[in-house]
């Protein structure tokens, strides 16, 4: 017998489409529709099927597991939490509660994403809109060091480029794409202004796209900056200023290379001066389905997007200092908890290397590099597929997740949950 | 079975005026005194001898949860940095002074002695992040306000002549949001922002739709008294924070005709002076109006000198802020509904505006006579954090006080002042009123605001003393349905609250035509737009009237 589940949410990226049509046979998937060629791992390589949890390898019973892991936590006098981006936002409630009980230190994967963009932030503030704004109003759209052609595959026709809304019933016809990146890829195909900026310029670049809508064009000495005549940076800030309604869309060919937070200001600058002239707005293209949601968790109960302590009784901020990356290399963890992501495989070596020197528990659907090392690995259910939950768009707009097969697993919100009354 | 005796109980719903007299309290609800000798011997005794007992407070404006709120917390470590709570024992730690974090905020508002707090305003499609996070806000019932003044929908059906649509519509949007009554912000303005304009008049157009404030207001008036909803249209009115609106503030209250309606933070609605130019109090012109009235109720949003964020869905009111001082700017437009923004600000005595400000809210709560139409908010965070209120009710209480503070601010703005005639002086049932019976009836909350049998046993006890502030910041006791929550001012126990909201009735034939609107226009599903019950694992719905 098969059964289809309607609306079902894709985790894969920041897009969150919520579009899927899911057909399941015996409680698994054979089918995902509407899918992109991202999306369709989530489905399609998912095996809901009951999984023991390992201690130190060895297959051992969810109680012991959970017992050897609070353990752990308890013999821990630094432990360090990360992860969270690929998990509910209920479960991220949970980890932050057991962060504040621990005192530990806790850090999601933005600090090695849009981090940054947070830094950028908080220092020159933000404006921005909602993805349905971008549909209905956009006629300007400009991609700054992303690839979503790629990484964000239906974000082009479900909201930025090719939709169509209220005021763009023509979808692409009604608006112009402009791709800013160091080298031609699957998106400048989209674009009607290719801008190829030299690696490690884009501050350059910003500052003088804001020079230039600012009308000081006379200040400008030169001929090109960062590898672009000025005669088409003189084209996009007069677009910019022009345009009824435009977006910036920015990834990590801003924030992890060189500059980073001071970049991202510079664009966030820019965007926000623009609406000087018209209405401008920026979204910062998020990753994983969930980390604008980790953002957001973390904030409402700590006060601070990532890299907080608790070691003092009360939450301290300190990126550079309580993200992962450093306290792992700096070696000032003795235990971590590793939440839905795969740190030993993404983190520099030094900071990788180090996690493989201390215990770690680590609760994930699947297996990775991380749980091959981990002294407990909890395989729980994955959220969007056997469990229900919430997860934060790029634009912050929260989507409830359904669940289209039934869970035999538990949820990381119930495993935490028990660490959380066995901890002291 | 719980006895608080002796107390000096001040209960204006139920008339009671500092008599002593004893409250009965049993399984979380107000009883009636036992009937049996037996019983009132075995009940388990609160010594209130000597103190003062009241309902829990009812904060009927406040910005505590969501979207809006948290990107301020989010913009604004520097606010955090020195403001920080320890965990203890099972209680949660912290941090923020305008925007503190979620269980803090549920502590902070306990520990002054309040029970229930209405967030004011949710986009509805972040509806869903303002529950999640309410839930997150321990001890404190709770309610959410969903903005609706600028609503695709709303406006496209009213332009069109068709009311009874946005009825079933505003009816089958409370229950998706599973909000608590019908918000408006700058009605049309915030639509018109995201061309880059505003309306500055009740009867400006807004663009594309051919709609007015004044057809938007009247509406959404008309649609609030068909489905009887407990609370009526909670109002953020036009021109906010603009010299000179008191007459546009004025405008907006006459053209209700006599509908039921709140007008939210007045304060910010009440300036004299020329459009661009130097405002004034023109709290009086409002006062009147008000007055005048009596379909009206008014929350002050009295200024607090200090810092303080400001957080609105009023979009192009926060850009003009950011021009006006030139600090660090959010803006979020929320697709076909509504927008916001966020900029951080000081409140300074000696800054002329910051001492018109201050001036206009004590002469609000000084000239509108009736004290069940008049209450204590500061908007908070925008006119500075709700740990305040203690501040402002000695500013009530004491004349000498308020004389004093009044010396201290901005020169120019002493001297047209009408503060220095105005020698009111709020009684401590008047206080009562302001901070939770007023605002308990104005909310509908039939069970909230007083200590008859059958209220919920939310009840404050503070220590009768000289200096108003200390008193009401540091209550003796909290009880929270009945339980113990705060002592000495100190939190002693941790317990979740409810989340209140409403489920009016509507003709479900509507949902075709919003399938086809969430298709053409929404970025998500239609069936995945509403909040399911999992989020208000206590939920309670209040019922219509």
């Amino acid at each position: 017998m098969s059964e289809v589940v309607e609306n079902a949410v894709c985790t894969f990226c920041g897009c969150l489409c919520d579009d899927i049509s899911v057909e399941i046979e015996n409680n698994q998937i054979v089918r995902a529709k509407r899918v992109c060629a991202n999306g369709r791992g989530v489905f399609q390589h998912y095996d809901p099927a009951p999984r023991s949890p390992t201690v130190h390898g060895q297959e051992v019973g969810w109680d012991e597991a959970v017992a050897e892991a609070a353990q752990i936590l308890n013999e821990s006098d630094s432990p360090l939490i990360y992860g969270l981006s690929s998990m509910a936002s209920e479960a991220q409630r949970k980890s932050v509660k057991l962060a504040d009980r621990l005192g530990a230190m806790i850090d999601t994967t933005s600090s090695v994403c849009h981090g940054p963009t947070g830094l950028a932030m908080q220092t020159v503030g933000e404006a921005t809109c909602t993805l349905g704004e971008v549909r209905n109003r956009a006629d300007l759209i400009v991609f700054w060091g992303c690839n979503p052609a790629v990484s964000h595959i239906r974000h082009v026709t479900r909201y930025s480029v090719t939709p169509r809304g209220r005021l763009t019933p023509k979808g692409r016809r009604d608006r112009t794409v402009v791709v800013v990146d160091v080298r031609a890829t699957k998106s400048t195909r989209l674009a009607d202004q290719f801008l190829q900026v030299a690696p490690g310029a884009d501050f350059e670049v910003l500052t003088t796209l804001r020079a230039l809508v600012a009308g000081k064009e006379d200040e400008i000495t030169v001929d090109s900056v960062g590898g672009i005549p000025v005669t088409e940076l003189r084209e996009l800030a007069e677009r910019m200023k022009t345009c009824r309604f435009g977006v910036a869309f920015m990834g990590m060919g801003l924030t992890q290379t060189r500059g980073r937070d001071l970049t991202v200001s510079e664009l966030f600058t820019l965007v926000s001066e623009l609406n000087d002239y018209t209405r401008f707005s920026v979204i910062p293209m998020r990753g994983h389905g969930n980390v604008a949601g980790a953002d957001q968790v973390m904030t409402w109960q700590s006060g601070y997007p990532f890299a907080v302590s608790f070691s003092r009784g009360y939450p301290v901020y300190g990126p550079g200092e309580f993200t992962a990356v450093d306290v792992l290399a700096r070696g000032e963890a003795d235990a971590a908890l590793i939440l839905a992501s795969d740190p030993v495989a993404h983190f520099p070596a030094a900071a990788a290397r180090a996690l493989q020197r201390i215990p770690t528990i680590v609760l994930d659907p699947m297996p990775s590099l991380t749980t091959a090392g981990a002294a407990v690995f909890l395989p729980t259910a994955c959220y969007g597929i056997d469990a229900t939950g919430t997860a934060y768009r790029m634009d912050g707009v929260p989507i409830r997740l359904r669940s289209v097969v039934s869970s035999v697993r538990p949820t990381d919100e119930e495993i935490l949950d028990q660490l959380i009354e066995k901890v002291m | 079975m719980l006895r608080i005796r002796n107390g000096k109980v001040y209960d204006p719903i139920n008339g009671i005026d500092g008599e002593l007299k004893d409250i009965w309290i049993e399984d979380g609800k107000i009883v009636a005194a036992p009937e049996s000798e037996t019983e009132r011997m075995g009940a388990e005794t609160i010594d209130a001898t000597g103190l003062v007992v009241m309902p829990g407070g009812v904060d009927i404006h406040s910005h505590v949860a969501g979207a809006k709120v948290n990107s301020g917390r989010k913009f604004r470590p520097e606010d955090h940095r020195d403001h920080f709570r320890t965990r203890t024992g099972l209680m949660r730690s912290g941090a923020g002074y305008t925007t503190p974090t979620a269980p803090v905020t549920g502590y902070l508002y306990a520990e002054m002695g309040y029970t229930t707090v209405m967030e004011a305003a949710s986009a509805p499609l972040t509806a869903r992040h303002t529950h999640e996070e309410l839930e997150d806000i321990p001890i404190l019932d709770k309610a959410a306000f969903i903005t609706m003044g600028n609503n695709h929908f709303i406006m496209d059906a009213i332009s069109r002549g068709e009311r009874e649509k946005v009825r079933d519509y505003v009816a089958w949007l409370l229950g998706a949001t599973k909000g608590y009554a019908i918000k408006i912000v700058n009605p049309g303005g915030v639509e018109n922002w995201k061309w880059g304009r505003n309306v500055g008049e009740i009867d400006d157009e807004v663009i594309d739709f051919q709609v007015t404030p004044r057809q938007i207001v009247s509406t959404l008036s008309w649609v609030n008294d068909e489905l009887e909803l407990p609370h009526v249209p909670h109002i953020h009115t036009i021109n906010l924070g603009k010299a000179g609106n008191a007459r546009t503030t004025v405008d907006s209250i006459e053209m209700l005709e006599g509908r039921r309606a709140h007008f939210c933070h007045l304060q910010f609605l009440s300036y004299g002076g020329e459009p661009e130019g130097l405002p004034l109090s023109g709290a009086a012109d409002v006062a009147r109006a008000v007055n005048e009235n009596p379909n009206v109720t008014a929350d002050v949003g009295q200024v607090v000198f200090g810092p303080a964020t400001t957080m609105t869905s009023d979009g192009p009111l926060e850009y003009y802020l950011r021009q006006l001082t030139g600090n660090k700017w959010l803006n979020d437009d929320v697709e076909g509904e509504t927008g916001g923004g966020v900029v951080p600000i000081d409140y300074k005595k000696k800054h002329v505006f910051n001492a018109v400000q201050w001036l206009t809210g004590t002469e609000l709560f000084m000239l509108i006579d009736d004290p069940w139409r008049v209450f204590l908010t500061t908007d908070h965070p925008n006119a500075g954090p709700f740990f305040r209120y203690p501040h402002v009710i000695k500013l009530l209480m004491d004349r000498d006080y308020r004389t004093e503070v009044f010396a201290g601010i901005h020169k120019k703005v002493r001297g047209s002042a009408l503060l220095p005639e105005l020698d009111r002086e709020y009684s401590m049932y008047e206080i009562a009123i302001i901070t939770r019976a007023g605002t308990a009836r104005a909310l509908g909350l039939e069970q909230k605001g007083h200590l008859g049998p059958g209220a919920d046993a939310d009840v404050t006890i503070y220590e009768d003393l000289a200096d108003r502030e200390t008193m009401f910041a540091h209550p003796a006791y909290v009880l929270k349905d009945g339980e113990v929550v705060v002592r000495n001012g100190k939190l002693v126990k941790e317990r979740p609250g409810r989340t209140l909201y409403v489920a009016p009735e509507y003709d479900q034939r509507i949902e075709v035509e919003l399938r086809e609107h969430f298709e053409s226009t929404y970025t998500i599903s239609f069936d995945n737009y509403p909040v399911v019950p999992e989020y208000l694992p206590r939920g309670e719905v209040v019922p219509c009237r």
